[in-house]
């Protein structure tokens, strides 16, 4: 019979435990890959392939399809461990809820924003997004997809317990989406014309640390209330 | 009765659903060496008490539950990944109890006839080889108190009368265990009932 844990080993063995369930079933990893490579797509069909418009419209394209595929993935991150009983679990666990929430989205974060970060560049390409864009856009997405998760954590606590809460947690989440989408691809704008980026980078990351420090909170608040229900 | 420092003891408990009241003034106190079977019939209010009780519901009821110590609480869902080998279900298990070695987890997974089936993937497992991986957690939580709705659902009979005499050993130990089951239990130990029925409690 062993001790509890501290809060950091549990929330390291949460994290380990999310990422190789994600493993298990890499499809849920390529999925918003794929959603986004097929976006891309589509964008040159409507708009027409002439290449300086395509460059034109790339930052803030580029930007809403990360947007959209992280809400595509956002209710995923509880709803495994609701349908289960795990969340009663963890819910019953000595350890702050603040943090093993943290844990749980960092391990969203791990499995669906960083992918999208990494192959950000490729993408960016695809919409002939100028040379000068693709640091930016890679630095802006590193930042902004995490608040991203944050935030959708938030939506994905309090709807878990709904049979079909997807309509609801985008009408939930996506107002809260909105600053990140608007300094996320102005900083991509700025960077293609040559302003500096700094500013837009460090508003990013002061929303990244607000959402830190305060969506776990409404989170651990969030999935209590599912639970309750 | 009471021994003193109960685990647990909840005070006047009242509860609603639907319009309908479930149990008005229900006061009970679960001590060390207390084996309690929760009855009633179906629709009764035994797991929404249980959950009452293992905190799990916060709200909509009157009254006020103590604690002291911990508590194993386990539901009618499994809590098993079915994604994950029955030891990686218990290595990463989220409940936040302590990290038990290998032989440990050998250990309980024998204990509940599962020796042999450590790695491979729990969605091949049976539903009641699922619910032993689950129980597992009896014989690897230091949890003085338990809190057990049917645990005896779908587990065949060697197995339901090897949990009943892991009861009687865990109370003897000083443990307390109250579990809800409409089969009653075969055992050579004083079982306090506790029996819920519509609209009140006694």
């Amino acid at each position: 019979m062993s001790t509890p844990p501290g809060a950091a080993a549990f929330c390291l063995r949460l994290v380990r435990r999310q990422l190789l369930l994600a493993f298990r079933r890499p499809i849920d990893i390529a999925n918003p890959l794929v959603f986004f490579a097929m976006v891309i797509a589509l964008f040159p069909l409507g708009l027409g392939p002439a290449p300086d418009q395509l460059a034109a419209f790339a930052p803030g394209v580029l930007w809403i399809i990360a947007l959209l595929s992280n809400l595509l993935t956002s209710d995923t991150v509880f709803r495994g461990d609701y349908d289960d009983g795990s969340l009663e679990q963890l819910l019953l666990a000595p350890q702050p809820l603040y943090l093993s929430g943290l844990a749980y989205i960092c391990a969203h974060w791990l499995v669906t924003g960083l992918p999208l970060v990494l192959i950000s560049p490729l993408f960016a390409v695809m919409l002939n997004l100028p040379a000068a864009g693709i640091l930016a856009l890679a630095l802006s997405l590193l930042l902004g997809t995490a608040v991203l998760s944050l935030v959708g954590a938030i939506g994905a606590a309090l709807t878990v317990g709904l049979r079909r809460g997807g309509m609801l947690i985008s009408l939930l989440i996506l107002p809260l989406y909105m600053p990140v989408l608007i300094f996320g691809s102005a900083c991509v704008q700025a960077a293609v014309t040559g302003v500096p980026t700094g500013p837009y980078l460090a508003i990013l990351g002061a929303m990244l640390s607000l959402a830190i420090a305060l969506a776990p909170l409404a989170v651990a608040a969030g999935l209590r209330i599912s639970i309750d229900a | 009765m009471t021994p003193p420092a109960p685990l647990l003891a909840a005070r006047s408990l009242t509860l609603s659903r639907g319009g309908r009241e479930l149990f008005r003034d229900l006061s009970l106190a679960i001590g060390p060496g207390d084996l309690v079977q929760l009855e009633g019939p179906n629709g009764v209010g035994k797991t929404s008490l249980l959950r009452i009780l293992a905190g799990l519901s916060r709200y909509g009821y009157e009254g006020a539950v103590e604690r002291s110590g911990a508590l194993l609480y386990l539901g009618h869902k499994s809590a098993v990944k079915a994604q994950l080998t029955p030891r990686e279900n218990l290595a990463l298990h989220v409940g936040g109890e302590g990290s038990h070695g290998d032989a440990a987890i050998e250990g309980a997974l024998a204990e509940v006839g599962l020796y042999g089936y450590e790695d491979v993937p729990s969605h091949t497992l049976s539903a009641g080889q699922q619910r032993r991986v689950n129980l597992a957690r009896l014989y690897l939580c230091s949890s003085p108190l338990w809190l057990l709705d049917e645990p005896f659902t779908a587990i065949d009979r060697a197995g339901v009368g090897q949990l009943q005499s892991l009861f009687v050993q865990h109370v003897e130990g000083g443990g307390a265990v109250l579990l809800t089951s409409h089969q009653p239990l075969a055992v050579d130990y004083p079982v306090r009932a506790l029996t819920l029925s519509q609209g009140s409690a006694a």
